[in-house]
């Protein structure tokens, strides 16, 4: 538990000083809201037992609902996130509504094809920009009064919305509503028989997880200043899965870990490896699924609690 | 000219021809994702991928050892069936006892590692297949002009399906296969090698999958992206059928094909969605599927 509080402590010094410390903001922001996407996820697979493919769905309609108030309405940040977040928790709805009939494999194929069929609206709608996809949306201030240009002062509000999500995710994970959640997932059997309207808890654990990765895809628009195309394909659906697969699933601070190699490795990986990063990311895929199911978080508890395979 | 809705009739029949072309891949995908699904209780993610190899290692053998199209239709499913057993071998043999939720996972890894590996060695732009002298030319039915390569899809496609329910029903390799479905411990204690028989089965239903790419090659444009957003429609395809019986497959990847077409004379702008649409209709209204039994 102490080496727990003095990680967390080291963690938090370090994204504090991270401006002084000479790390490029943006960077470090794009990394958080890939961060709050896949705590997000995580909510959902890790928590709810439910392997949603279509994850980009969520964090692209908010994104762009979002990109689409600040640029043609010229709405300000804070009620274009909360609209583009509003966006997102209405998809997830309707998608989850759908999307709970079934279990497993037909739920990762259900969420996998509605996904597919928001990407064309996307592609296909006339507000959206088509290929393009909607550039040079406005940071806009925060309330009117505290513009955002300054990358550093909107490092510090991501990072706070980042603190927040997270302790809200933690929050949910310990409620009751979460410990239902782990039993559904756990023994759905069984929680039906004690009495649990389980479909009501699964449809609830998605609304909510899409709704916070509406709220991840939200501020990467305000902080990049974009919503393409590439928010809302499938790619990025796999991105976060691998992300939260390879961080540890089921584990409070592993989508946390497995988006900064993830993100990392994107940035800077493409520079060395030029067109080969589909195909290490599908290698890392296959190397997470069949050695290291745990993820980096879960072999570390797993190491510290004294027991051992994969 | 006829016309209905004021859309003349030629056209309409194009377009429903060229949607019994699409919905002839979506059976024959369906059905290799059906067959390997029910011994193996994997959702193959990389159907798509072995597609694009299938089309891939028609294009490669005739632009570098003029293997013309009649062989490459043998040996090209051949060739990709043997990289599936190498696969299930190597890789997806490990997973079975795991949620079945781990071989979407590991076979979506296998996707990325095929289309990326594809994607470095011919770019993003798509190259084309001649199709072959002896397939050129059309049918003129009178009320419509059939291109001779659209019929000859159609029929093989009607041929393999066909044959692939024969083998299952019908023969005693088939009768094995359902009973490794039912019960593949006790079929083991009975002597039959399983773990050969599920490699195989896996060979066969990627080889399906390469077979609809050699087949697709002369239509379509070859491009290493050109079987992963295919692989969700056929994923919509299955939900709608139920993945139980071969027959659902086949019909139902067939009637979408047709109904996409018939979007596209439509309403064109919905024909990309149209089958997800139905997808969400079927569910809402039976949840199992059209053919499903849960």
């Amino acid at each position: 538990m102490r080496a727990t509080s003095l990680f967390y402590l080291l963690l938090a010094v370090f994204a504090l000083s991270v401006p002084l410390l000479g790390i490029y903001p943006v960077f470090m922001m794009k990394l958080l809201c890939f961060a709050m996407f896949a705590c997000a996820y995580n909510l959902l697979l890790g928590f709810g037992g439910m392997l949603s493919f279509g994850h980009a769905a969520f964090f692209g309609a908010s994104a762009y609902a979002t990109a689409w108030l600040a640029t043609a309405r010229g709405w300000d940040a804070a009620p274009a996130i909360l609209a583009g977040v509003t966006a997102s928790a209405l998809v997830g709805l309707l998608v989850g509504l759908i999307a709970i009939r079934r279990r497993g494999i037909y739920f990762a194929m259900i969420t996998l094809a509605l996904a597919q069929l928001i990407y064309f609206v996307c592609l296909e709608a006339p507000f959206t920009g088509g290929e393009n996809g909607l550039q040079g949306v406005p940071r806009g201030s925060l309330f009117g009064v505290l513009p955002l240009g300054s990358d550093v002062l909107l490092y510090y509000l991501v990072l706070a919305a980042f603190v927040a999500q997270y302790l809200f995710i933690r929050r949910v994970v310990h409620s009751p509503f979460g410990q239902v959640l782990k039993a559904i997932r756990d023994n759905e059997s069984r929680a039906i028989s004690l009495g649990y309207d389980i479909n009501r808890y699964r449809l609830l654990a998605f609304v909510l997880s899409a709704t916070l990765a509406g709220f991840a895809g939200s501020l990467k628009t305000i902080v990049l200043s974009f919503a393409t195309l590439s928010d809302v394909q499938q790619a990025a659906s796999g991105e976060v899965i691998l992300m939260t697969l390879l961080g540890g699933m089921g584990t409070f601070f592993g989508p946390v870990a497995g988006a900064t190699v993830v993100v990392t490795l994107q940035e800077y990986l493409s520079e060395i490896v030029g067109g080969w990063v589909t195909v290490i990311i599908g290698s890392v895929f296959v190397a997470c699924v069949l050695a290291f199911r745990r993820g980096i978080v879960g072999a570390i508890a797993a190491l510290r609690s004294g027991t051992s395979g994969t | 000219m006829t016309e209905i809705f004021g859309i003349p009739v030629a056209v309409i029949l194009g377009q429903l021809m060229l949607g019994l072309v699409n919905g002839s891949f979506y059976a024959m995908l369906s059905l290799g994702l059906a067959v390997i699904f029910g011994l193996m209780g994997v959702v193959n993610f990389a159907h798509g991928a072995f597609y694009a190899l299938g089309a891939f290692a028609a294009l490669l053998s005739l632009q570098h050892l003029g293997i013309n199209y009649w062989a490459a239709l043998l040996l090209s499913p051949l060739l990709v069936g043997l990289l599936g057993i190498v696969a299930e071998r190597l890789l997806l043999r490990h997973i079975y006892r795991l949620e079945p939720l781990y071989g979407l996972l590991l076979t979506f890894g296998m996707a990325l590692v095929i289309e990326g590996l594809l994607h470095l060695y011919f770019g993003a732009s798509g190259q084309s297949y001649p199709v072959p002298p002896a397939l050129r030319g059309v049918f003129n039915l009178g009320f419509m002009i059939l291109p001779i390569y659209r019929a000859w899809v159609i029929l093989v496609s009607m041929i393999v399906c066909f044959s692939v329910w024969f083998i299952i029903e019908r023969t005693r390799l088939g009768g094995t296969l359902r009973a490794a479905t039912e019960n593949a411990p006790l079929l083991q204690a009975f002597g039959v090698n399983v773990p050969l028989l599920v490699a195989v089965t896996y060979g066969g239903g990627v080889a399906l999958a390469a077979l609809a790419g050699v087949l697709s090659a002369p239509v379509i444009l070859v491009s290493p992206q050109m079987g992963s957003s295919l692989v969700i429609v056929v994923f919509a395809v299955v939900v709608i059928g139920g993945m139980g019986s071969i027959l659902g497959a086949v019909v139902s990847g067939l009637s979408l094909g047709v109904i996409e077409g018939f979007t596209k004379v439509i309403y064109p702008e919905a024909s990309n969605i149209v089958v997800f649409l139905i997808m969400a209709l079927v569910l809402i209204v039976r949840p199992a599927g059209l053919f499903g039994k849960e």
